[in-house]
């Protein structure tokens, strides 16, 4: 359904049928061919015999596994059954084939079109031009002739040039969370219950905290301590789970 | 012949892709259109009374030298060049579409041709025949489509107001306007109940 060239009539690898091309554009385009062989009015459609029709010719062309042809199966079935419900005189009837009609229309003026493209298509396609010549292929980057001494005045070159960045030290301080657990460990193993400014004071450095603060988390996931804060920005409490210690 | 239609009969060979008007006129800045005009003519004179195997054709908004049909078969059977494969049914109907409502969204066309396109449009997109112009106002903000210059190259038209106009067309219908499609609705619906009037 989706092939650009006549001569691609391979299955479209993204759907699982396949449709063949070279009859029918569509179900717009079956439809049209039956009117025409039908030699039927298309203002009038006999709606009941192009339907069976078209359904019949869907089944032979194996096309019934197409959305669009079955899509349009439905269409045409329903307004069949539109037909054939009874109308009073009184009320404003409308056709239930006037939509199809229009697309009808639309589509066979597209058609005309495509019958101008092809032609002119097919004439342009019958003159050559001059023929793209590709690039020549770009000849291999001929080794680099340097010293070292020039390659290193070249780095030299570039780098003075360039602004210089604005550098920091940064001094690796490892975290220490196993120390932080020992100290904890040994605080608690005197006093059952610590505050958290017991075990840190304000000289302590930020690794330190950090340290003691993982270290926390840990024995509480171990399940040793309780941590507890009894109200937002209080000091923290920690004490020795005792149910656990019982256990 | 003339050194300014010698200038431009080298330019011409020389490319590969169509030159426009514009940049005909940027090899000799002191010609003046009418005689960058005459200059053409004089080479397109110049092949046919001479009878040439080749001829200036004006296409896509410019000229290049094409060679004559009578010879594409000699010599596409010494494979010296091939013609581009042709184009299907269902890309030609969906280009015809595009061409004549451009730009349009991809249900937009497929409103018109009953199928679905996406497919189709990604594969004339890949070939350089349509372009993305812009995104739609709808729901989801839609792609719209448009042709390209290579489209009009494909086909030999000089621009896309060669191509028949909608009420040339055998079927006159609606010229797009867009969400103001009751009307021609309403008259087809006439124009069936009219018809349907004498035989039910």
């Amino acid at each position: 359904m989706t092939a650009v060239f006549q001569s691609d009539t391979s299955a479209n690898p993204e759907s699982g049928f396949h449709v063949e091309l070279t009859a029918f554009s569509g179900p717009l385009d079956l439809l049209l061919s039956l009117i025409r062989e039908e030699q039927v009015d298309i203002y009038d459609i006999p709606i009941a015999r192009i339907c069976e029709q078209f359904v019949a010719r869907i089944r032979t062309l194996g096309l019934n596994e197409a959305a669009e042809y079955l899509e349009m199966a439905a269409r045409l079935l329903r307004i069949k059954a539109q037909m054939l419900l009874p109308r009073t005189e009184s009320e404003q009837w409308e056709d239930p084939r006037a939509e199809l009609v229009r697309r009808l229309l639309e589509y066979q003026q597209m058609r005309e079109v495509v019958d101008v493209l092809e032609r002119r298509g097919e004439e342009r396609r019958n003159q050559f031009a001059r023929a793209y010549l590709p690039q020549a292929a770009a000849p291999p980057q001929a080794p680099l002739a340097l010293s070292l001494a020039e390659l290193l005045a070249a780095v030299d070159r570039v780098l003075r040039a360039s602004k210089v960045p604005n550098m920091h030290e940064v001094i690796p301080r490892a975290l220490d969370v196993p120390g932080a657990i020992t100290i904890i460990r040994s605080v608690l193993a005197m006093r059952a219950r610590i505050m958290w400014t017991d075990i840190i004071t304000s000289a302590s450095e930020p690794w330190q905290i950090l340290s003691t603060l993982l270290g926390l988390l840990e024995l509480a996931k171990l399940g040793e301590i309780k941590v507890a804060q009894l109200k937002p920005y209080a000091d923290v409490e920690i004490s020795r789970d005792t149910a656990s210690e019982a256990a | 012949m003339t050194p300014l239609a010698k200038l431009l009969e080298a330019a011409l060979f020389a490319s590969a892709r169509p030159i426009s008007t514009d940049e005909l006129a940027a090899l000799d800045g002191e010609a003046s259109r009418a005689e960058l005009q005459s200059a053409l003519d004089e080479i397109r004179e110049h092949y046919d009374v001479e009878g040439h195997g080749v001829e200036l054709s004006e296409l896509a908004g410019g000229w290049q030298i094409l060679t004559r049909a009578e010879y594409t078969e000699a010599i596409e059977r010494a494979q010296l060049a091939a013609r581009p494969a042709r184009l299907s049914g269902a890309a030609l109907e969906s280009l015809a579409i595009i061409a004549y409502r451009q730009p349009i969204s991809r249900s937009e066309i497929e409103e018109i041709r009953g199928v679905a396109v996406g497919g189709m449009l990604k594969s004339l997109h890949e070939r350089g025949l349509i372009d993305v112009v812009g995104r739609g106002e709808g729901l989801g903000r839609p792609l719209l489509y448009g042709t390209t210059p290579l489209f009009l190259e494909h086909f030999a038209l000089r621009h896309l107001e060669e191509l028949p106009r909608a009420d040339e067309l055998a079927i006159a219908l609606r010229v797009p306007v867009r969400d103001a499609d009751a009307e021609p609705v309403a008259s087809a619906a006439a124009a069936a109940s009219a018809g349907s009037a004498g035989s039910e």
